[in-house]
């Protein structure tokens, strides 16, 4: 039942797991076979057609299968209401040239912004104008420095990342009874917040078992630095028992340095929850993944839309949209990557 | 530094220009050319003694887990792609070039040679197809580039940076931003495929070293490309073409960037755009650590495998002992440092003995 309820927390923006005590989430209107992103209609009026709102999108280049993800389910999110009018500036990694797409939406008079940031900071002056221009700002994954710059905030839980993987393999080592267990890590980029939000829970909820890390590694979230930092890996730990990587759009190089090394003796966790993960979780040569959505940008224009036409969450007692959405993380495994699939990303 | 006084006197006043380029290219006079083969081996010496210190590092700090045949394979597997696109590197370096492109060449050959129609020819045929795709396409590249800094007369710097952006946004488009699986299981097996205990990855950059060896010291080519970089308008008086010879050499870096995805897809089993990602850095440090002059005109084969050995058998060190990423950069700027310092200590003496 709590995995049903996991993925309906994922696959619906009415019930979103939401943050500070002030709300819960209830799933009692839903359908319960839930099979893609695009049957959420609640049972509320809130997909009835409403006055078109002019939406405009910004994120990052999409250059890797994750990014690509958030773009395509937020396109067409969009495209399945016909009172959204949605524009999309060209993604970039430039900081200056994101803010200058936000700068045009704003003289164009758009309804409301999603914007998922290139780099929080750098963008939180921009968003500050828009929402003082009167403008929606959604802000999507990595978050402004100040509340005042945006109307609220979607974003996936890093450091919950952590911990579920942390707990999950907790989990293996007591059903194995494994004692002094090898626990490596497979970081991404190490100097990213994310990527230390999601080592801190991981280490976090090791230590509720009493374990550590033994081995950490850090790639870049790309195949050829998964696969390079994945050989040394291997090297350094002869015996391993347990072995969470971060991402699985390096992950795909990360296994490929298992197979080159014929090595399979340790349960292998992913995160992110790319198709091809799922693949191997279905076939057992993985373990699980820890799912870190693509869709939050598409939830980002959901809850534009519905902030542009003054509705509430409707499975929420609240009448406003919540100020702060941190998605959860589930972990997926064979038992239940079934339900999961029609969120997974081709990294 | 008798190693940088030597080329000096030899281009220092020449009767004439003509006369100035035979010293430099072809007659050079058995004792200049004594002491540049012993400076030459002087530096590779200071490499070797650079690489020696790191191993005994790595024993001391790694004990067995370092000191162990497996883990010797994981370093000379790791440094297949780097090295052989090093050594392409090092051709051009010597011919007074650079090139920024190289990691996105590596991407996009590694794009085009997985892609469905590429993969299709390969079942039909041999999964050989995906290697020639991929020395091709690198050769498309280096051609472009040779010709635009060769005749269109664009600094190496301006025309491989440009290429840069254009050829991973191609190799974007190509793959739209996924990774593209190598379908056919026999490719990755055939190069990770042991003989005598060695992979068959390592065999095919040793023989790239070779042939890069052969090419430069023991052909005309080697000599006009030493030539080339050492003073261009003499080599041009000289009557070397030395347009139509700076595109062979960038042509050969695209054909060397093309094994090297070949290799590279052999490795991860997958082609994707964010193949190669400052590999132009690591690269050109490995050329440069191994003693080639970033001016051109000087250079060595084995000096560049062995700079990249050292860089592969650095990071392997850092992950045996488990070492913090932001205390592996710090120390890996400080080794760096010390090993060209190391090297131009041991140079000097052997050029004063």
């Amino acid at each position: 039942m709590s995995r049903i309820m996991n993925k309906s927390l994922l696959t619906r923006v009415a019930a979103l797991a939401a943050v500070g005590g002030l709300l819960f989430a209830c799933t009692s209107n839903e359908s319960g076979d839930d099979g893609g992103a695009d049957e959420q209609s609640a049972v509320s009026d809130n997909d009835d057609p409403g006055k078109t709102v002019t939406i405009g999108f910004s994120g990052p280049e999409a250059d890797h299968g994750w990014l690509a993800a958030i773009n395509d389910s937020a396109e067409a999110e969009a495209a399945e209401y016909d009172d959204i009018e949605l524009r999309v500036a060209e993604g970039t990694n430039d900081p200056n040239q994101q803010i200058s797409q936000i700068e045009t939406f704003i003289n164009g008079g758009v309804d409301a912004i999603v914007l998922l940031p290139t780099d929080g900071d750098a963008l939180t002056e921009v968003a500050t104008q828009a929402m003082e221009a009167g403008i929606i700002v959604v802000n999507v994954d990595r978050e402004f420095s100040s509340p005042f710059a945006a109307r609220t905030t979607i974003l996936g839980d890093n450091y919950g990342m952590g911990v579920s993987a942390g707990t999950y393999a907790c989990g293996i080592i007591e059903e194995e009874g494994i004692s002094d267990p090898v626990i490596a890590e497979i970081q991404g980029i190490a100097s990213l917040p994310l990527t230390q939000d999601r080592s801190q829970g991981f280490a976090d909820a090791l230590e509720s078992c009493g374990e550590s890390v033994d081995n950490q590694v850090s790639a870049e979230f790309t195949v050829e630095s998964g696969e390079e930092v994945a050989s040394n890996l291997l090297q350094a730990a002869p015996e391993i028992d347990v072995i969470w990587n971060h991402d699985d759009d390096q992950g795909v190089g990360v296994k490929q340095a298992f197979d080159n090394a014929g090595r399979d003796e340790f349960a292998f966790i992913g995160g992110a929850g790319s198709c091809q993960a799922m693949d191997l979780i279905e076939s057992g040569e993985m373990e699980a993944t820890v799912l870190y959505p693509p869709t939050q940008a598409a939830d980002g224009i959901k809850l534009a839309r519905l902030l542009a036409q003054d509705k509430g969450l409707s499975d929420l007692v609240q009448v406003e949209v919540p100020t702060r959405i941190v998605l959860n993380a589930p972990v997926v495994t064979a038992d239940n990557v079934e339900e999961y699939r029609s969120l997974c990303f081709e990294s | 530094m008798s190693e940088k006084t030597s080329p000096a006197t030899a281009a220092a006043p020449p009767p004439d220009e003509h006369q100035r380029m035979e010293v430099g290219a072809e007659a050079v006079p058995r004792s200049r050319f004594a002491r540049i083969m012993a400076s030459s081996a002087g530096r590779n010496l200071g490499l070797v003694v650079a690489l020696a210190v790191v191993c005994v590092i790595g024993v001391i700090t790694a004990g067995d887990l370092f000191a162990d045949v497996d883990n010797v394979i994981t370093i000379l597997r790791l440094a297949v792609v780097v090295g052989i696109v090093s050594i392409g590197m090092t051709f051009v370096i010597i011919g007074g070039g650079i090139d920024l492109l190289v990691g996105a060449i590596v991407a996009l050959a590694s794009v085009w040679a997985t892609t469905v129609a590429t993969q299709q020819l390969a079942a039909d045929f041999h999964w050989i197809i995906i290697v020639f795709t991929a020395m091709a396409v690198g050769a498309g590249c280096g051609l472009v580039n040779g010709v635009l800094v060769a005749y269109g007369r664009i600094a190496p710097f301006i025309a491989t940076l440009a290429m840069f952006a254009a050829a991973r946004g191609l190799a974007e488009i190509i793959s739209d931003k996924r990774n593209q699986l190598v379908d056919d299981p026999g490719y990755v097996d055939f190069f990770a495929r042991e003989l005598f205990g060695v992979p068959v990855l390592v065999y095919v950059f040793a023989l790239v070293a070779a042939i890069g060896w052969v090419l430069l010291n023991r052909t005309t080519f080697g000599r006009r490309t030493i030539a080339v970089g050492g003073n261009e308008e003499a080599a041009r008086l000289a009557g070397i073409k030395v347009q139509r010879h700076t595109v062979y050499l960038y042509v050969l870096l695209g054909v060397a960037c093309g094994i090297a995805a070949a290799m590279l897809l052999a490795r991860t089993g997958t082609g994707t755009a964010q193949h190669g990602v400052l590999l132009e850095l690591d690269a050109i440090a490995a050329v440069v650590i191994g003693g080639t002059l970033l001016t051109g005109g000087r250079g060595t084969i084995v000096g560049t495998v062995l700079g990249v050995l050292i860089f592969q058998t650095l990071s392997n060190i850092f992950t045996l002992n488990n070492l913090d990423t932001s205390d592996q950069a710090v120390a890996k700027g400080v080794i760096i440092v010390a090993a060209v310092l190391l090297q131009q200590f041991v140079a000097k003496r052997a050029g004063s003995t």
